[in-house]
């Protein structure tokens, strides 16, 4: 949508920048998105969460009390803090209380939180544009292209996300030299989690396309021999963007879990470089000595980041209503 | 045409001043606005209007399946002169089906899909008349028989979806017979129908109910079926009964301006009188019910007091209407 | 009826090349098969002598015809990283993950009807929010943290179950069971109730949503108004029509319950497949990660069968169909 412009000429004395922006604000406050969004205080507490947790993540480097794998700022009289406690030797007292290197934990959470939406953010942007690129395609084109997507999507959603990212870590542990592995971790995993999640995209998309293409302005679009691609992208795409959107935010905290799931189980970011998933696994071996808030601190924070995000997708799809199976 | 009820007995179905409200988060808005209308032993009562009119609110009302935020506001519902609408839902679930039979529109989606025909007939009776298996069974096999479905023995364990839409609304017609109730409601019950089997549901429906004395409530927008098999007819408009007389006399001479404009939109069988009447305008939404007539704003002949009262039921030849037009003293008034 | 079963075992078995397919090109472009059991320091007259002996110099489709001969024998070769027989590992290692996964399917599917009911029939009862609450979070919590939770609480506070491991077991012939002992029974209920608590929660919202839209159909008013008692509308005329759909998407959901043990697996060592798969991932030893691969789709095509075999025994419409395309 094009915003109205204003018919006679601004003031001289006011600066013509942000005249055209008020209204469009105004608009954007005023809009049913933005009403509906008032109106449900799940949406807005979750917001709120899912906004600091991204923010503190965002700026771990700023805000953390130290750099947490920087092994100049550790000191082992530190370790095994407990959490809000005063430690015996130095006095000092951790938040969330300090790892058996006296690494604090708080920067390990800020840190680790970083690194998983890092992953999340990345994957769920790859399976996006993956999904709705074969998606169009599939519903555009149709016939045999159309067929042989579907048919892999299909196949593909049958099998759970993780099994499928942990094959293809596996595929790329063959292929890949040893000494390059560590490094590579970070972007095999977003192409593992992002390729094992782009069919969900693929099928609502091209079910939206079918819908558009048959509507008149697509079909005069074709009668004045617009290129497939433009009419793909100018005209089909906006209109499937809300279901797109529904999906990539509840695939969002899918993609934050499955992360964390891979990196639990030992296949996915390495200890120099934990995400949660990792600081959890490595938490886990402390919880039969008592030390809980090792694994806690991690696990709690992934928890409230996927249980906001997946409470912004739930109000997000109810909000936007597409239909969605 | 049969005679009109003999006065003095007493009705079936005794609806008075049934007031039928929604709660919604933007008020309360009035369904139905004290409807009234008897129904005596065997009489046929066809309730005609646009839809949205309230027909089959009251139906539901009267048989008890209403849903929140719907709810009976005020009015008496009177079976055989026992008060039914504010009984525990327990007692009414008794009546349901035991005294008062309900045919819903679509055979199609009333007949459970996962069930034998026979399945849904024998819980019914068993429910209502406390029959054993085998004698459950034979009584619905009578029925089908009656109902008109051949070889009945064997079509008794098909599913429904092995029957057509004819020979499935037979068998709703053999489900709301199953117990002998005194009463059907009959909710639009050829409307989903190929045209070619109407006229034969209606048929079966006429005689099973005469020969067993049933009086039905046929709700319907089809003057063609009202004037087939109907003895009085309810003609309602915006939640309120405008007309209620005898079949002949309402569809012949009606009183109120929106009945004639009702009637006026079928042409007339004789073709004595085959002009279209038009009437200009919709039924309002529940919420924007105007003050006085609700017909008023779409009436050609309103006058002065239309938008201050609502006019009540008053004689009109051989019924009632609601039309300030029929009360002498208001259009004198109105005249100088 | 026949000719249905017919054209779902014959959609299975495209599945099942297709992923042969995949597994086989695993094996053969993953590495080097012959330095990877060999060594990088055999000698070339070695490597020539396996080449031929594993028939690597055949043509590509002669390749994939034995190796689809030797899946269906259930051989897959010979582990990288073990050394052993993959067949072996596999045999060794089914009893722990069948058990588990059986049974937690059972869990799910068992309690995920009865709360679904419960929350669709007491729509706005306290019990019910609660637990619709409940599962949304529990959505959002990763099965690890559900078993880490587990342990913390039942093994390391209470000391009332086993943490980790399948307990004592029985051999009859060559399963191995954990369910004919004390301590396996125990060892089994952590486990079980981790793996079943993610299908619990998505079969019960499915079965609520399914009942609540059945609520709504026509012949249940219709119910309602021929008597029928309100209770007899819920348990019978609502569930049966509820359970048609559910039972496709449970199904399927029961099938992935054999993957997602991966993760229990790993959280309560448990000696099962899924172990065996992650340890396959993290060293890439392909014939063990393909001959899990090639389970887990046979898994998947039988579950499919059996809910089409359901089906059938559910819905009339379907049998009568299938009776209408024999005839012709």
């Amino acid at each position: 949508m094009r915003s109205h412009e204003p018919e006679t000429a601004p003031p001289e004395n006011v600066s013509p920048a942000p005249e055209p922006r008020l209204p469009a604000l105004a608009r954007a406050w005023d809009s049913d998105l933005a009403h509906a969004f008032r109106s449900s205080p799940v949406a807005m507490l979750s917001a709120l969460i899912a906004l600091t947790m991204i923010g503190a993540a965002v700026l771990a480097p700023l805000i953390a009390p130290q750099n947490p794998f920087n092994p100049a700022e550790l000191n082992l009289m530190e370790g095994m803090t407990r959490p809000g406690q005063a430690n015996e030797f130095t006095g000092r007292s951790f938040l969330f209380g300090s790892d058996p290197q006296g690494r604090d934990m708080l920067s390990a959470v800020l840190y680790g939180a970083r690194v998983s939406l890092l992953v999340g953010a990345a994957s769920v942007a790859f399976s996006a544009v993956f999904g709705v690129v074969l998606g169009l395609m599939a519903g555009y084109l149709g016939g045999r292209v159309e067929a042989i997507i579907m048919r892999i999507a299909d196949i593909q959603l049958s099998f759970p996300a993780i099994l499928i990212a942990l094959l293809i870590f596996g595929v790329a542990r063959g292929v890949i030299p040893p000494a390059q592995q560590e490094d590579a971790t970070l972007i095999l995993l977003i192409l593992a989690i992002g390729l094992s999640n782009w069919a969900q995209y693929a099928r609502t998309v091209r079910g939206s396309t079918l819908i558009e293409k048959g509507k008149e302005y697509v079909q005069a679009a074709r009668v004045i021999r617009r290129p497939a691609f433009v009419i793909m992208l100018r005209h089909i795409l906006p209109n499937v963007m809300g279901p797109v959107t529904v999906i990539a935010t509840i695939n969002l905290a899918l993609a934050i879990i499955e992360e964390a799931t891979l990196s639990f189980l030992g296949v996915g970011m390495p200890p120099t470089q934990p995400s949660l998933g990792t600081l959890i696994r490595v938490g886990q071996q402390f919880l039969f000595s008592g030390e809980w808030w090792i694994l806690f601190f991690p696990a709690l924070m992934l928890v409230l980041l996927a249980l906001a995000i997946n409470l912004i997708g739930d109000w997000l799809r109810d909000a936007l209503n597409p239909r969605l199976k | 045409m049969t005679a009109p009820p003999p006065p003095g007995a007493a009705p079936v179905l005794e609806v008075r001043d049934l007031v039928f409200e929604f709660r919604t988060r933007r008020g309360v808005l009035r369904a139905l606005d004290h409807v009234s209308f008897d129904i005596a032993k065997g009489e046929v009562l066809g309730v005609v209007g646009e839809s949205g009119a309230g027909k089959s609110l009251t139906g539901a009302a009267i048989i008890g399946l209403i849903e929140p935020p719907g709810r009976i506001a005020g009015g008496e519902i009177r079976l055989e002169g026992a008060r039914i609408d504010n009984l525990a839902p327990d007692a009414m679930r008794r009546i349901r089906g035991r005294r008062i039979g309900m045919i819903f529109q679509d055979p199609l989606t009333s007949l459970n899909p996962l069930f034998r025909v026979g399945d849904q007939l024998v819980e019914t009776i068993q429910i209502h008349l406390g029959l054993d298996d085998a004698a459950a069974r034979a009584r619905a096999i009578a029925l089908l028989a009656e109902v008109g479905i051949p070889a009945p023995e064997r079509r008794i364990d098909g599913y429904p979806h092995e029957f057509s839409g004819g020979m499935r609304q037979r068998v709703v017609i053999a489900l709301a017979l199953a117990a002998e109730p005194d009463l059907i409601i009959a909710d639009e019950p050829t409307t989903a129908l190929d045209v070619s089997v109407q006229a034969q549901i209606i048929t079966l429906l006429k005689r099973l109910c005469r020969e067993r004395g049933t009086s039905v409530m046929l709700i319907t927008h089809d003057m063609g079926v009202i004037a087939e098999i109907a003895d009085r007819v309810a003609v309602m408009y915006a939640g309120r009964i405008v007309e209620i007389g005898p079949v002949g006399a309402v569809i012949r001479a009606p009183r109120h301006p929106y009945a004639a404009g009702l009637m006026g939109a079928i042409p007339s069988l004789e073709g004595g009188r085959a002009r279209l009447l038009q009437i200009p305008g919709a039924m309002p939404r529940l919420d924007r019910i105007p003050s006085g007539c609700a017909f008023r704003p779409r009436c050609g002949q309103a006058f002065a007091p239309c938008s201050e009262r609502v006019p009540p039921l008053m004689a009109a030849g051989s019924g009632l209407a609601a039309c300030w037009l029929l009360d002498a003293d208001m259009t004198a008034e109105a005249a100088r | 009826m026949l000719a249905y079963s017919l054209r779902s075992l014959a959609q299975g078995a495209l599945v099942l090349v297709a992923v042969a397919f995949i597994a086989f090109s695993m094996f053969r472009f993953v590495g080097d098969p012959v330095v990877n059991m060999l060594g990088q320091e055999a000698t070339l007259q070695d490597r020539r002598e396996l080449t031929e002996r594993l028939g690597l110099d055949a043509p590509f489709p002669v390749q994939f015809a034995r190796f689809i001969g030797n899946a269906a024998r259930g051989e897959f070769g010979v582990s990288y990283r073990q050394g052993r027989k993959v067949s072996d590992l596999i045999r060794e290692r089914l009893p722990a993950t069948l058990e588990l996964a059986l049974l937690s399917a059972i869990f799910a599917t068992g309690a995920g009807i009865l709360l679904g009911v419960y929350a669709a029939i007491n729509r706005d009862g306290f019990l019910s929010n609660l637990v619709m609450t409940g599962s949304l979070v529990g959505v959002s919590l990763p099965t690890f943290l559900i078993g880490i939770g587990l342990i913390y609480v039942f093994a390391v506070e209470l000391r009332w179950l086993p943490s980790f491991g399948r307990g004592e077991t029985v051999a009859l012939g060559w399963w191995n069971t954990g369910l004919l002992t004390d301590s396996g029974r125990k060892s089994l209920i952590m486990p079980v109730l981790t793996l079943g608590f993610f299908q619990l929660t998505l079969i019960m919202r499915l079965v609520r949503a399914e009942m609540l839209e059945v609520m709504r159909a026509e012949f249940i008013r219709f119910a309602r108004a021929r008597g029928v008692g309100e209770r007899t509308i819920q348990l019978r005329h609502a569930l049966r029509n509820t359970l048609i759909p559910v039972v496709t998407i449970a199904g399927l959901q029961l099938g992935s319950v054999i993957a997602f043990a991966i993760v229990t697996e790993t959280v309560f060592q448990w000696p099962g497949l899924g172990a065996l798969f992650v340890n396959a991932v993290q060293f890439a030893d392909v014939p063990v990660m393909a001959a899990y691969l090639m389970f887990v789709a046979a898994v998947f095509v039988v579950v499919n069968l059996i809910v089409d075999l359901t089906y059938f025994a559910l819905d009339p419409r379907l049998r009568s169909g299938a009776r209408l395309a024999k005839g012709h």
